[in-house]
């Protein structure tokens, strides 16, 4: 039965939607985030924050899957994570 | 606030023993509940006296492992709510001075007792001096103003160090006891009882009318663990607490303010035993142990018919100037016995034009009677 | 659009003063991430730094009573401040120079009395804030701004000589590991006796600076050259050609300073017949 219940879990978590909101005003283009997503849904971007530095972006065809690896690396508070309500 | 049990038992109590001692009691009357130290002669005995007695009035003691660290312990302990002392000589005395300023910039009140002995440094260890009262005023890097109350007994021990917590609490900075060898070793009658009246020192604004490190001038009061997410940080801080050291003004107007808070209570903070009838020609200068027998050479003094008068200071920062400018004409001659070089006579001079003269004395040993009267017939 | 975390921030404060990558953001981080998963509430923590970079960690981005002391000297403001308040948790964030330099005489008194007192030392091996001096964690024979000839000296192992003054908790991490560091500072928070936590984190601008690693590249070396101390083969000896051993260094249950003071006044009570009535005396200042 375990591994029935396992699955069933992996399928409700297939469902769950996450996406990175980036709050590029506390950025200071580090790249961490980028360098550190399993998924790899960042790329450093072209555009500048008020500060001067680059900030990630969303701009990859890839799916974030929640596992807050940037938010929890990330040295300025300037990444995480939200669940998108289903 | 309320004495514990313990001490109103024995309140209003005879006691013989050290001036240290005294001043331990002075402590514990005053509401000490914190003491950290570091052992030196000639102030060990306030530590191991606190080590015995404050536990069993509710306070605590530890015992750190230099005077650096106690100085940081007791200012700690302030802003846990505690009445914190400590009390050293010299050397510890030396080593506490960056913490002092932290404290004056922080404005955290504890009280700091120097029992001076003779430097510079090991010196003479277990002989008394006073060559630390220009080190009390300016030993802290930095402008800064100071407060020290210099007793010449047992009781006076007592009286000022209790003394020293009243001022320290309202005003909300460090205050120094500077007692020395000699006054903190001699052994003489004290009462346990507080005869004072209070000072007339003004009352600090509301928490809820001043930030925490502002106000005209005194700060409210305020402590860790009240919800107040406090900042506290020796670096020149807006009156939130906040750190700014780029916009010049906010350092000028901590800076001033934290002197105004002594410049403005100048009146109430002095203490001086005068005693400077009209046609004095002499007046005798003095504090601390050498102001003992300085009373008797200047009552021998007159028995001989020379004019001279006493001006003993109890508070010797801020300096009593304006006792120095007021002098009556008559005087033509200030004499400073000090265990030191000259250094409250060099403070006395920037303040009158008449002679100041100071008899000193280095070695260990206090002024004689004779020594003081022979100096006042030579200067008359 | 609000950051989880931001709650713990003062406003203003953010962003931070810190240089791109530095690890001190990454601590700062793992600690409001810990006190989030903890449930504690700030007021319940008193947090005392002191001179250095890795002192600005907490001051003043996070909403707590915080004491801001002199260099190398927090532990012993912390001590008075455990004294007087004992039920708070006071927990100390400073760096390598601070508290192993100038401050190590503190650290080493705090750990051998036990009192109970969390200390999260940021070794970013350097001194920083001062513009890259070596500092008593720099690996030998590194260049660093007074030591152009290369370093003489062996590093000094800060956790073993903290596992060796009798500290109750003893870790090692590095920045890389963030949710160890986050699991690790929940033990400091809710410990006995003294807990040392030793952070190995990146001073970007100032270590190494001529290798010109960017922070992400450090980061990756702190993953290639750290192991389980449990797996070591050898003990880590803070050269750079070594492998950082990381995890718990030592977890003793020696009763703290504070219980066995409480002991005492516990008896003196009952030797006065309870007429001594705790710590303090009613009324405040």
């Amino acid at each position: 039965m375990q591994h029935l219940r396992g699955w069933a879990a992996l399928v409700e978590n297939m469902a769950r939607k996450f996406e990175v909101r980036i709050l590029k005003g506390n950025c200071k283009g580090c790249g961490i985030c980028v360098h550190y997503c399993p998924s790899h849904v960042l790329e450093m971007s072209e555009e500048f924050t008020p500060k001067g530095y680059h900030p990630p972006c969303r701009c990859k065809d890839a799916e974030c899957k929640g596992c807050r690896i940037c938010e929890q690396m990330c040295p300025d508070f300037a990444i995480f994570v939200e669940e998108e309500s289903k | 606030m309320s004495l514990p049990a313990y001490l109103r038992k024995q309140e209003g109590k005879r006691l013989f023993d050290l001036g240290d001692i005294a001043c331990a009691w002075g402590a514990l009357y005053a509401g000490c509940s914190f003491y950290a130290g570091y052992p030196i002669t000639p102030a060990s005995e306030i530590a191991e006296f606190l080590s015995k007695e404050l536990p069993r009035t509710g306070g605590r003691f530890i015992q750190m492992e230099d005077e650096i660290a106690s100085m940081a312990a007791i200012i700690g302990a302030a802003w846990a709510g505690g009445r914190s002392m400590t009390a050293t000589s010299g050397p510890g005395f030396s080593l506490m001075q960056e913490n002092l300023g932290y404290a004056i910039m922080t404005e955290t009140p504890c009280v700091v007792v120097n029992v001076q002995r003779s430097g510079p440094s090991t010196g003479q260890a277990t002989k008394p001096a006073q060559g630390d009262m220009m080190q009390a005023r300016w030993g802290t890097h930095g402008d800064h103003e100071m407060i020290a109350l210099c007793p010449n007994s047992a009781q006076e021990s007592f009286d000022l160090t209790a003394r020293a917590f009243e001022i320290a609490h309202a005003l909300r900075l460090p205050v120094l006891v500077m007692l020395d060898g000699e006054v903190g070793h001699l052994r003489e009658t004290f009462d346990l009882k507080l005869p004072m009246e209070p000072l007339k020192l003004p009352a600090p604004p509301k928490p809820s009318d001043a930030p925490p490190f502002g106000g005209d001038p005194l700060p409210p009061h305020v402590l860790f663990g009240e919800g107040r997410y406090l900042h506290v940080t020796g670096s020149t801080h807006k009156p939130d607490g906040t750190r700014d050291v780029t916009t010049p003004e906010v350092h000028d107007q901590l800076v001033r303010r934290l002197a105004r808070k002594v410049e403005q209570n100048r009146k109430a903070l002095k203490d001086v035993e005068k005693d400077i009838p009209d046609r004095t020609k002499t007046v005798v200068m003095c504090y601390g142990a050498p102001s003992r027998p300085a009373a008797a050479a200047v009552e021998a003094a007159r028995k001989d018919g020379l004019k001279v008068g006493y001006l003993r200071l109890r508070t010797v920062w801020p300096f009593p100037g304006d006792e120095l400018e007021g002098l009556p004409s008559s005087v033509e001659t200030v004499l400073v016995p000090e265990m030191n070089m000259g250094q409250l006579s060099r403070e006395a001079e920037r303040f009158t034009d008449k002679k100041v003269v100071c008899a000193s004395k280095l070695g260990g040993v206090c002024h004689t009677m004779r020594e003081i009267l022979s100096k006042i017939k030579e200067v008359s | 659009m609000e950051h989880p975390l931001v709650k713990y921030l003062r406003p203003g404060t953010i962003p931070s003063t810190f240089c791109p990558g530095c690890g001190c953001g990454m601590v700062l981080n793992c600690l409001l991430r810990a006190i989030e998963k903890q449930g504690t509430d700030p007021k319940e923590l008193i947090m005392v730094t002191g001179i250095g970079c890795s002192s600005w960690i907490p001051s003043p981005m996070f909403k707590c009573d915080t004491l801001h002391t002199t260099h190398g000297r927090a532990v012993a403001f912390a001590t008075g401040v455990k004294l007087m308040l004992p039920d708070k948790k006071v927990l100390i964030i400073a760096g390598d120079g601070d508290l192993s330099g100038i401050g190590g005489n503190h650290l080493v008194h705090a750990a051998h009395r036990n009192i109970d007192l969390g200390v999260m030392m940021v070794n970013n091996r350097i001194y920083g804030m001062t513009g890259g001096q070596c500092s008593p964690t720099t690996p030998s024979d590194l260049y660093t701004t007074t030591t152009p000839y290369g370093n003489l000296d062996q590093p000094v192992m800060v956790s073993e000589l903290m596992v060796s003054a009798g500290a109750n908790y003893v870790a090692r991490w590095t920045t890389y590991h963030v949710r160890q560091l986050t699991k690790a500072m929940e033990e400091l928070m809710n410990g006995e006796g003294f807990r040392f936590l030793e952070i190995i984190s990146q001073c970007p601008t100032h270590f190494e600076k001529d290798s010109k690693k960017s922070p992400t590249e450090i980061l990756d070396m702190y993953k290639e050259n750290s192991i389980p101390v449990a797996e070591a083969k050898e003990p880590y000896d803070g050269q750079l050609s070594s492998k950082m051993t990381v995890g718990v260094l030592a977890e003793k249950k020696r009763d703290g300073y504070i219980r066995r003071l409480e002991a005492v006044e516990k008896k003196l009570r009952a030797e006065d017949n309870g007429e001594s009535k705790g710590k303090g005396h009613e009324g405040g200042h």
